[in-house]
């Protein structure tokens, strides 16, 4: 039984970087049979990779390898794709669910690894024309399902299920392949309603007693003190901290996770800055149906010449409030504009109302990828306000105006400091920061009002951030424009802006001035208000 | 408990889910009284129609179920089984035996093009409908010039009654006296007029159970899966393309059969024009019967070639009565088979459309709850 004393995981010092760039330092942990780790950490501290070493993800292998070891009942192993992890017994449930929509529970529990009935037919034709046991194929799916320790009818379609009982046949699905040992959820309760989510925590106690060993990853830190025993805290690939569950508290969590040290070339937001009281921009009960980013009730004012921060962790919603009010997604609620409703599904009337957007798909949304950057920055001008063109005839034709085109073409290329060979030169030639800025130039161009900004600075290094973030900021001041960033960097929000709101759940869990500690902001971003905390 | 109470019957969604059929029933109800046709003309019309096409309709069912829509490429199969045909009609081989050896030469060629059209499909997934549609078009071209120009100096095939006065070249029709209704007339037995063809309602009703037996088998339940969501399949260890080539072989496997019953039921073949005008009669027919290009079952195949052919056999006739002609109904006949396949496409896309609404509504529906 020696075996029993050995770690069933163990991570040493394990490294990774992509293209260079560092994503995991020194990363060392061990974890127990039957226990439960907690893993929390932003978006981007290094989580996802981690579990993708882990898996033998291909991913990594084509980008490299990894360093340091991971070793599996004290022996080191080397995965090279997710079947090797399957075989030693590991499984994991992605964020997104991996289910067929016409499926039973059941079928999708066993999907291919159906039981099968030999029959004569299979002899001529092969293995393939066995029928299925669906008997055993039930027996065995119910198996599953006791393990797991929910309630779950096998027989329900998944396209009939709430989001619940999917999340259960995932996980049931994981624990039906005999070997399991180690079980990794990775968010599972993000799309959970309360008591749903207060099940699946009882499954996890139920599998860790059966010595099913299970990772945790979730963003709602009460959660990991509920059925954790110990919890680490990743940020910027290190692990920040190892802590025992049963000693931390969520305001100590919080902080780890976004407490990190600000080395910035911006200065911060001015004190004496005044915001005028007159609201520009209200939204009243939101709701935006975008996959993967669903809003759902959002009441929001925005003052007029302010710098309103969006923030708030990956699929909560933050990213869907610009797409919705701009008309990208189906929206339903209210928005008042200085004083006028704006029709919600419509780009064109949002344009037409001096709104501005720049998208996060900046290569899908953002550019026209094979025309000049002239064309890029003067098209949506040209095409709501009607500038550079020249009327003739009275206004029955219009021509385009080269000569102005290249002028706000080439004012806006020294403006922002793009980097091109000449404003002839096409849009997907460009790097990521010159296309982001190519992006931002377009929206100035058309002398927005006001201008919604959505992940400026996904993607581009950080020179070319501070510049985009730079731009915005003398954008806002000079010309008194008011701006909506959406980022999911809470720093680079608390660089530029006054005031940050903050989305969980599809809903604004707290709107807080810009100078307030970066921990009270990781509090509201795990759905938690100060209150509650304490 | 909300889905529940969702679910009770409501006649607008019936309506609209069920358009297609319900037009057909519609015309037919209206054509009925007008042509003047006796009911036991039309049964036994409708039985022998039944009989011809549904082996051809069925085979259209296993690439739906893989997902990868209504097969266009049928008419490679179709091919393969005019092939057959023409060479047994060469050779003087009279009867079932002839039938028989006729199925054995179409099944390697349809093999051979199933796999071909298969591996096409693959290469352009998402747009299977189009590329098979394109496929056929393309493949009639290389069946022309094997039928036309291979037939006589490079396949040797000398029979007065298949090759054209020039030497080589299969005539334009051939007549299939050898074979003409010699399934149907094995086994045959009348009620009243209506004449019943035993032995070819055998053969259905056996594909009918072999489709069946099929869903059953990890196969069956593979191309289900492939069908919903290729990545997920793949995710599970499903081989994909495999699977998705072995549907389209199948069917195509199966068109060849289709073919050589129907072509001995009809008793002459129209070498350059039956295999293309038979896949979009099939297709239409089973869209008729209220099958989408993700959804068709046994059911389908039937009321669609009933509704179908009734439209067919009355329209001609209401339309000489009423104007004189009987070309109207001719007329009818090919515009209303791609208006069918038209809408139903459209329909499709409508339906995908209305159904992702439905999770905006959902949004919508839950704020007001909480309010």
């Amino acid at each position: 039984m020696s075996e029993m004393t050995k770690p069933l995981l163990e991570m040493k010092s394990v490294s990774k970087e992509y293209n260079g760039n560092p994503v995991l330092k020194d990363v060392s942990f061990t974890l127990g049979q039957g226990e439960v780790l907690g893993l929390v950490g932003e978006n981007g501290a290094g989580k996802s990779t981690l579990m993708n070493i882990l898996f033998g993800m291909e991913v990594i292998q084509q980008t490299g390898g990894y360093g340091g070891q991971v070793l599996i009942d004290g022996k080191e192993v080397k995965f090279t794709s997710p079947l090797d992890a399957l075989k030693a017994g590991i499984g994991m449930v992605h964020q997104e669910f991996s289910l067929l929509p016409g499926f039973t529970a059941a079928e999708n529990i066993l999907l291919n690894r159906e039981p099968e009935n030999k029959s004569v037919l299979s002899l001529v034709f092969g293995d393939r024309a066995n029928t299925i046991d669906r008997k055993k194929l039930q027996k065995e799916a119910i198996e599953a399902i006791t393990k797991l320790g929910v309630s779950l009818d096998p027989d329900m379609l998944v396209s009939e299920m709430p989001v619940g009982h999917k999340q259960f046949t995932e996980i049931s699905r994981e624990i039906s392949k005999s070997a399991i040992r180690l079980l990794v959820l990775d968010e599972p309760t993000a799309v959970l309603t309360e008591k749903e989510a207060e099940m699946l925590l009882k499954a996890i106690e139920n599998l860790s007693k059966q010595g099913i060993s299970v990772i945790f990853i979730t963003h709602r830190l009460q959660e990991i003190l509920d059925v954790c025993d110990k919890v680490i805290v990743m940020r910027d690939g290190r692990i920040i901290n190892e802590l025992e569950a049963a000693s931390t508290s969520i305001n100590e969590m919080a902080k780890l996770m976004v407490g990190r040290e600000v080395a910035t070339s911006i200065n911060p937001v001015e004190k004496d800055r005044k915001i005028s009281d007159k609201v520009v921009l209200s939204v009243k009960h939101l709701w935006v149906d975008m996959p993967g980013e669903t809003v759902k009730d959002v009441n929001l004012e925005v003052h007029e010449g302010e710098f309103l921060g969006i923030g708030g962790l990956a699929g909560q919603g933050k990213l869907g409030i610009p797409n919705g009010i701009m008309g990208l997604y189906p929206a339903g609620g209210t928005v008042t504009f200085s004083g006028n409703s704006i029709p919600l599904n419509n780009p064109r009337a949002c344009l037409d109302s001096d709104l501005a957007f720049v998208s996060e798909d900046r290569r899908g949304v953002g550019l026209l990828l094979d025309e000049s950057l002239e064309w890029n920055i003067a098209f949506p001008a040209m095409q709501i306000h009607g500038k550079f063109l020249k009327k003739y005839l009275g206004g029955l034709i219009n021509w385009r105006d080269q000569g102005a085109i290249k002028e706000v073409t080439e004012k806006y290329i020294k403006q922002l400091q793009i980097k091109c060979t000449s404003s002839k030169q096409k849009a997907k030639e460009l790097s990521g920061g010159n296309q982001q800025k190519i992006c931002l130039a377009k929206s100035f161009a058309l002398e927005p009002k006001l201008l919604f900004v959505s992940e400026p600075t996904r993607g581009i290094d950080i020179g070319a951030k501070a510049l985009v973030l730079q731009a915005l900021r003398e954008y806002n001041r000079k010309y008194g424009v008011t701006i909506v960033m959406i980022s999911s960097e809470l720093e680079e929000l608390r660089q530029c802006c006054d005031r940050i709101a903050i989305i969980t759940d599809g809903a604004v869990s707290g709107i807080l001035p810009a100078s307030t500690p970066s921990e009270d902001f990781g509090i509201l971003m795990v759905g938690k208000t100060k209150k509650e905390a304490k | 408990m909300n889905k529940k109470m969702n679910r009770k019957f409501d006649t607008k969604d019936f309506i609209a889910n069920n358009i297609v059929p319900i037009i057909f029933v519609v015309l037919c109800i209206v054509c009925y009284p007008i042509a003047g046709y006796s009911p036991e003309y039309l049964i036994d019309q409708i039985i022998t129609r039944l009989v011809r096409n549904s082996f051809l309709v069925l085979s259209l069912l296993i690439p739906i179920m893989a997902g990868m829509g209504l097969n266009f490429g049928m008419t490679l199969g179709a091919m393969a089984g005019q092939i057959g045909i023409v060479f047994i009609t060469a050779w003087n081989i009279v009867g079932i035996p002839g039938l028989l050896l006729a199925a054995i030469i179409a099944t390697p060629i349809a093999i051979i093009l199933g796999w071909f059209c298969g591996k096409m499909l693959n290469m352009a997934k998402g747009r299977e409908m189009i590329t098979s549609y394109m496929i056929s078009f393309f493949m009639n071209g290389v069946y022309q010039l094997v039928v036309l120009y291979g037939m006589g100096p490079v396949i040797p095939l000398h029979s007065d009654q298949v090759i054209l006065p020039r030497g080589y070249g299969v005539r334009n029709t051939i007549d299939l006296i050898n074979v003409r209704r010699s399934i149907d007339n094995f086994l045959q037995f009348n009620i009243g007029p209506v004449r019943i063809p035993l032995l070819t309602i055998i053969l259905i009703a056996l594909l009918c159970v072999v489709i069946i037996w099929f869903r059953k088998t990890k196969l069956g339940q593979d191309m289900r899966a492939v069908g919903q969501d290729m990545e997920v399949a793949r995710e599970a260890g499903i081989k994909v393309e495999r699977t998705r080539i072995l549907s389209i072989v199948i069917s195509t496997v199966f068109a060849a059969y289709g073919m050589i019953i129907y072509l001995s039921n009809m008793g002459t073949l129209n070498t350059y024009n039956s295999h293309s005008q038979i896949g979009m009669f099939s297709i239409a027919a089973l869209l008729v019967g209220g099958a989408s290009v993700s959804r068709a079952s046994i059911k389908n195949v039937f009321l669609g070639i009933v509704l179908f052919h009734l439209m067919f056999i009355l329209t001609p006739q209401a339309g000489k009565n009423l104007i004189g002609q009987a070309q109207i109904g001719e007329f009818f006949r090919v515009f209303v088979s791609y208006g069918v396949i038209t809408l139903s496409l459209v329909l499709y896309e409508i339906r995908t459309r209305r159904e992702k609404a439905e999770s905006a509504k959902v949004l919508a529906n839950a704020q007001e709850a909480k309010a």
